[in-house]
């Protein structure tokens, strides 16, 4: 009876999540059909989708997996780069445009994955601080990578570079040109697409976090050699847990890659800056706790633009907002506070029980 | 008590999703527009890497603007002015647009780096607003019969700096030191390279920097040394070239140096030994130190107002509006016609005019949005910028 009792609630609280996204989704697309909302507010929908997708993959590898990795943006620049040079390369070529964008979706993804997995077999040998290290000189390097690389495409194939952009035929285009990145890729992301790879996100994460792999997973987290003693394969889960992590940052670059028409590789969007962001939404909305980092991650998102009514301090008030909201949420006095004064606390789930 | 909890949980969703939907969620924008005004709205990095160019180009056209409102306005109408940071980044460079677009704004100033550019000229397109970049480079920034820009594309200045070097015979051995990480920088130097090879000079050595590592250039500075060039091209900005310049010195290497209009301020940088760029050419639209009177009021009014001397930046800003004042007035544009209507009559007659600007004389445009402007090559001489040409 119990034991019926605990999965019901996990059900519950699962179908709370995918709730918010849905209901989110329908409130914002009524809005948009009857013209009650702010331009602004309209363009951000697909970054928030962006933003969501990230923190909730990046918190399987945080959160669950117990490493820090601060290379996530890395992997979120091979989705986009990928996915957006086979955008580039089929516009014009293929009828469906709704099928290109599927095919881009699954390339980026998989190169992502491939990354993942080929970054993770050295790296997760590492640990704590020196595996935080090695993820984040993997960003910086993808990141220069694709700043020094050349690709055109005319009648008599591809052609690549490192040093400069290569003679090519009349007929031939650059596609990605160095540090001007690619530009000109089809704006095929929408926010109903952008919710439904939340959803596929969700789904994903949650659902491998209540199996019997992702029960291997956390026991890797709590304790590794008693989990290794009882015969959990370490690497295999590591590997499982920062491959599918990988891959669903790749697919939230491909949303990146198809809602802008530029692409190019900085610090502030594939380096350690974004890196770091992300971790924040996760650390912010609380590690391993997925609904939170969702929602971190779109408070976060939504902050600095609803804050550009103060120009000048618009930065620095973000900034307080951040240290508040962290003190809120971890300060032990603060918990024990809310605890007292706040109905939704811990104490609640301590008198349900 | 279960059912509470469920009851509560629902409700805080319903109320977390629908205060997400409510922010900003008022569609005035239009509606709440001073019908007697234009809206002119301008987007830059503020903060950030690059916030000095921003802060430039929100200051040339404040100054402007005011100018333009204490004179009449333009057609009668004042200006309603708004600038909008985006860090330098595309993604906020759309917020941006959008935050404006809520605002009122009729006509976009702006982005003023090119990458931000080449993704707001996407929705300007779609939203077919009339857009005039006073300072983004690449090629692609203007695509659309919709927009225009103030300043030369990276493949005119190329070309330029090669042509005025072939011409007037100053060099053969030519060595390149670029930043590779920089879009303005490598599309300056492809085209250089390209043009210098069809004009018979022989580029002897190209080197790279990255943004990550512009602080020592002695292995750069050593193979152009090497190679033997007899004028050093460096289509970069004046902080690292101020390096260049000092570590070449240390290392004996005495060549031509010729520069772009990054290279402008050069003089002006705190720390650095201005002999060191004596001789020095670059090609530039604008200098402060200018005799020009028009130039040397603008630089005074500028200083008085904020308290800085203006960069290229600034002046492309400033001519923007003027230009837009001229084309406006050409087409009779009126602040009651839509966002379309405007910039189909500032289309057609921003082909018309003819302009003579801060960064040019005699300035007029094509269709494809490329201004047709001399570049000025300047010399520093005596601690001074001396005009060539």
């Amino acid at each position: 009876m119990t034991k019926k009792k605990k999965i019901s609630k996990q059900t519950r609280s699962n179908i709370i999540t995918y709730g918010i996204v849905i209901l989110a989704y329908i409130i914002v697309q009524t809005m948009i059909n009857t013209g009650s909302i702010s331009s602004l507010m309209e363009g951000l929908m697909v970054p928030l989708c962006i933003y969501a997708i990230l923190a909730v993959s990046l918190n399987l590898v945080v959160g669950i997996l117990g490493e820090l990795s601060l290379g996530h943006a890395g992997f979120m620049c091979v989705g986009a780069f990928t996915s957006a040079f086979f955008s580039k390369c089929m516009r014009g070529e293929m009828q469906s445009d709704g099928l290109r964008f599927f095919l881009a979706l699954l390339i980026g993804i998989a190169a992502a994955a491939v990354f993942g997995l080929l970054i993770g077999i050295p790296v997760l040998r590492l640990k704590g601080d020196y595996l935080a290290i090695v993820t984040l000189a993997f960003g910086e390097i993808i990141k220069n990578l694709v700043n020094v690389l050349y690709i055109g495409k005319d009648s008599a194939g591809f052609h690549f570079s490192t040093q400069d952009v290569m003679a090519l035929d009349a007929d031939g285009t650059m596609i990605i040109s160095g540090p001007q990145g690619i530009s000109g890729t089809p704006r095929d992301a929408t926010f109903l697409i952008g919710v439904i790879l939340v959803l596929i996100t969700l789904f994903i994460v949650i659902n491998l976090t209540n199996s019997r792999s992702g029960r291997a997973i956390m026991s890797i987290r709590d304790n590794r050699i008693a989990a290794e003693s009882i015969g959990i394969n370490i690497t295999k889960y590591k590997l499982m847990a920062f491959t599918v992590s990988a891959a669903l940052a790749g697919s939230a670059g491909v949303l990146y890659a198809h809602n802008l028409s530029s692409l190019t590789a900085t610090t502030n969007n594939f380096g350690y800056n974004q890196s770091i962001m992300i971790l924040v939404f996760v650390v912010l909305g609380g590690i391993g706790n997925i609904r939170g980092s969702m929602i971190a991650a779109v408070i976060l998102t939504l902050l600095p633009e609803l804050l550009r009514g103060l120009s000048d301090y618009r930065m620095l008030i973000y900034a307080i907002v951040l240290i508040v909201m962290m003190l809120f949420n971890w300060a032990p006095k603060a918990i024990e506070w809310r605890e007292k004064y706040l109905s939704f606390g811990r104490k609640k789930k301590e008198a349900v029980k | 008590m279960k059912m509470l909890k469920k009851a509560a949980s629902v409700a805080l969703a319903a109320a977390l999703a629908l205060s997400l939907a409510a922010c900003g969620g008022d569609n005035g924008g239009a509606d709440s527009r001073d019908p007697d005004k234009f809206y002119i709205g301008g987007i830059g990095p503020t903060t950030g890497d690059n916030a000095i160019y921003g802060t430039a180009v929100k200051n040339g056209i404040q100054l402007a603007v005011d100018e333009i409102n204490e004179a009449g306005g333009i057609n009668g109408y004042q200006i309603e002015y708004s600038f909008e940071d985006d860090q330098g980044d595309a993604e906020k460079s759309v917020n941006a647009y959008n935050t404006l677009k809520d605002w009122g704004m009729q006509m976009l100033v702006g982005t003023v780096t090119s990458a931000p550019c080449v993704a707001v000229v996407e929705e300007t397109h779609a939203d077919n607003m009339f857009q005039f970049t006073p300072s983004a480079t690449s090629v692609d920034s203007i695509q659309y019969e919709n927009a225009f820009r103030m300043c030369f594309s990276d493949p005119a200045q190329g070309v330029a700096s090669a042509d005025y070097i072939a011409e007037n015979g100053i060099a053969k051995k030519i060595a390149v030191i670029y930043n590779s990480s920089d879009p303005y920088s490598s599309g300056i130097r492809q085209t250089f390279e390209e043009e210098a090879k069809s004009l018979g000079l022989e580029i002897a050595a190209s080197e790279a920097f990255t943004a990550d590592s512009k602080t020592d250039f002695s292995v750069q500075i050593q193979k152009a040394k090497d190679a033997g060039a007899e004028l050093v091209f460096l289509p970069i900005y004046y902080q690292e070239a101020s390096l260049i310049l000092a570590q070449a010195d240390t290392a004996g290497f005495d060549p031509i140096w010729f520069g772009v209009d990054g290279m402008d301020g050069i003089l002006s940088l705190d720390g650095f030994d201005a002999s060191l760029a004596e001789g020095l050419m670059f090609l530039t639209p604008f200098t402060a130190d200018s005799e020009d009177e028009k130039t040397q009021t603008f630089v005074a009014d500028f200083e008085e107002a904020f308290g800085d001397t203006p960069i290229q930046f600034a002046a492309d800003a400033y001519d923007c509006l003027y230009v837009m004042k001229e084309a406006m007035e050409k087409a009779d544009v009126t602040p009651d016609m839509s966002i379309s209507d405007i910039c189909d009559a500032l289309k057609t007659s921003m082909t018309e005019i003819t302009i003579d600007g801060l960064t040019g004389t005699q300035i007029s445009w094509t269709a494809d949005g490329e201004p047709s402007k001399e570049p000025i090559v300047v010399q520093v001489e005596g601690g001074k910028y001396t005009v060539l040409k």
